[in-house]
């Protein structure tokens, strides 16, 4: 016999044993039973989001670290130091790297690194592409329990920044980690966000409702993420680009008869903009933007799409 | 607790009687799909957790819906075009949730079997009569829905207790006679069905299912290449293929739409399919029709040999 802890009456019963999803976020829909899009510029849209974070050295870890972060006692000089790489040297290789495909990326960013970085943000300010809230910074999550003022002071202190620093009216949002309260979702609303790229359930956005009004659910895929498949996964670089192209063939001939696609690509300076690393980027999107009926857009573009649909061509 | 599970007799994989499967095949192959669904916020398990951050844990969640929203049709349509019918290892609780999808499997003729209530819901800490009413009702769900007399058990996150396999077969007597509660996926120990030890003495087989080939542990735990995934298929397949000759095997693909139906990782997945489903001695069939014809057919023949060589060996370690 067993002589764990025993279990209590609650674990036998089931009170979202019903029709639906077992919360009231979003309604239960198959990607295939949904009006297919139909992009106006072609099959399937390449969406580029390169994250800009900052992962501070006196990270607290509460109540979990950050994918990405420090692992080493303080000072962790090695992790501090090769994450900042990326603001300093990996974001300039990214950036002529996504010019020469002539693609156009979002740039989800802390709102920490506006002050820390304000040359960079001056020249992205300049270059006008889509800005998304990336939070404060990577050890700030957002999580079940956490205080809902302290949240709030966090998301209206990020957005305050971005605003100010980009001249956008910052309507997209990508938590650290992609984690959330139970409240993220309602305060991102009320402070004047339209889409959040956290949940990574659908390969489309869809409405996610919230008590203060619906959001967009942005797809933007963790499994294709550069961090996730070299850091995580620990996977050559090689893979990574096969499993990109594969991904892309494969959403490409999708998008032929189930309508329109979109192939999300998370990608982090720290990561890919290192000099060993950025040659595969460059192959991917020499791969991707070659294909006939692909076509680089930032996320509110598509967005736009999803809310008007257009006819289908005749 | 104990040191050895006793399920199973030591029964050396060479010089076995013959095995034979239908139409001369050298293989049984099958594909479980797992269609699971797993809670945002269950009750905190003592003994497992659920998910690694507090709820709502968005990543963990999320990607597993994406199976059910995106996934299961692409696999689906996959395993339409090689002519294969799913044995899936089913949340029953998502014949609740999600019917279309248990429609859809239905009007296929796919195989049902039992992976609990929810993915979310451990084995660790119940009691015998808790695990017998959390079985009970997943076959019940399953009849109800399907009209299929479950027959295979895969414990919920392959989360056990001692008496797991016990109480799946007594249930599925209790509610269906021989013809319920008859196959585990539980235990990983041989490439051929073998018998299983029950405390009832109820006719009860193992049948390989495949911990190494299973999409999840390959991708999130050992962190495989999807086009190395996909070759460790075919090789996983061209020995058991070889073998066959002599002596007939089992290949499964455990599968989850959440991790093979990406798009990154479907490419790997036809390739294998195509592959050994384009091989001609080759069963493509379910769990469920596997075990029916082990019983009828090879059950007894493998008990007496089973008990030849333990005989024998036990004598010798006598004389010594």
């Amino acid at each position: 016999m067993s002589d764990l802890e025993p279990l209590g009456p609650e674990h036998l019963q089931y009170p979202e044993r019903h029709y639906g999803m077992d919360h009231s976020h979003y309604s239960w829909q198959m990607l295939t039973e949904r009006e297919p899009v139909h992009w106006q510029q072609g099959k399937l849209a390449l969406w580029v989001n390169v994250s800009l974070q900052y992962f501070p050295l006196n990270q607290r870890g509460l109540p979990f670290p950050p994918a990405g972060g420090m692992t080493m006692p303080y000072p962790d000089l090695r992790h501090y130091s090769l994450r900042d790489y990326g603001n300093r040297v990996g974001i300039y290789r990214i950036l002529r790297a996504l010019d020469k495909y002539g693609v156009k990326p979002t740039f989800a960013i802390n709102g920490d690194l506006v002050q820390r970085t304000p040359y960079l943000m001056d020249m992205l300010r300049e270059r006008g592409d889509e800005v998304i809230a990336h939070g404060w910074n990577m050890d700030t999550p957002h999580y079940g329990g956490q205080s809902k003022g302290l949240e709030k002071e966090w998301i209206s202190r990020t957005l305050g920044s971005l605003r100010k620093a980009s001249g956008q009216a910052i309507t997209g949002w990508l938590s650290p980690g992609k984690t959330h309260s139970e409240n993220t979702p309602a305060l991102l609303a009320e402070q004047g966000v339209e889409y959040f790229c956290d949940w990574v359930n659908d390969d489309m956005p869809y409405r996610f409702h919230t008590d203060s009004g619906a959001l967009w659910a942005m797809p933007l895929s963790t499994e294709l993420e550069d961090q996730f498949i070299l850091r995580n996964n620990l996977h050559s670089e090689t893979s990574y680009a096969e499993q990109i192209e594969d991904a892309c063939r494969f959403l490409l001939a999708e998008a032929q008869d189930q309508g329109g696609r979109i192939l999300a690509l998370n990608i982090h300076p720290w990561m890919l903009g290192q000099p060993h690393r950025i040659a595969y980027l460059e192959r991917v999107l020499e791969f991707i933007t070659a294909q006939q009926g692909v076509f680089s857009a930032p996320a509110n573009a598509l967005l736009k799409e999803c809310a008007q649909p257009v006819a289908e061509p005749a | 607790m104990r040191s050895d599970p006793g399920f199973y007799d030591y029964w050396p994989y060479h010089e076995r009687p013959r095995l034979t499967w239908p139409n001369g095949a050298r293989v049984a192959f099958w594909v479980a799909p797992n269609i699971e669904f797993y809670e945002l916020n269950p009750p905190a398990n003592p003994h497992r957790k659920a998910w690694p951050q507090p709820s709502p844990a968005v990543p963990g969640y999320s990607i597993r819906d994406y199976g059910n929203r995106v996934g299961h049709m692409r696999q689906m349509a996959l395993l339409d075009k090689y002519g294969i019918r799913g044995s899936i290892s089913l949340s029953t609780a998502l014949c609740d949730h999600h019917p279309e999808i248990i429609e859809l499997c239905r009007e296929r003729n796919w195989e049902f079997f039992s992976h609990g209530i929810y993915n979310t819901r451990y084995t660790y800490g119940m009691s015998a009569e808790q695990e017998r009413e959390m079985i009970r009702d997943s076959m019940e769900t399953i009849y109800r829905h399907t009209e299929q007399k479950c027959a295979g058990y895969l414990a919920p996150a392959l989360s056990h207790s001692e008496e797991t396999l016990d109480l799946f077969a007594e249930v599925g007597t209790e509610l269906f006679g021989d013809e319920g509660g008859f196959y585990t996926c539980d235990l990983f120990h041989d490439d051929q069905p073998t018998p299983i030890n029950l405390r009832s003495g109820k006719r009860f087989v193992s049948i390989p299912y495949s911990l190494e080939m299973n999409d999840t542990i390959a991708y999130v735990v050992n962190k495989v290449e999807p086009r190395r995934y996909g070759q460790m298929l075919r090789e996983n397949f061209d020995r058991l293929y070889q073998e066959g000759a002599e002596n007939g095997t089992v290949m499964c693909i455990p599968t989850h739409n959440y991790q093979v139906s990406c798009p990154h990782r479907l490419r790997a997945f036809e390739e294998a399919l195509e592959y050994i489903t384009g091989h001609s001695d080759v069963w493509v069939t379910t769990g469920r029709e596997i075990a029916e014809f082990y019983l009828e057919n090879h059950y007894d023949d493998a008990r007496a040999d089973i008990a030849v060589k333990n005989g024998s060996a036990q004598q010798e370690a006598a004389q010594s």
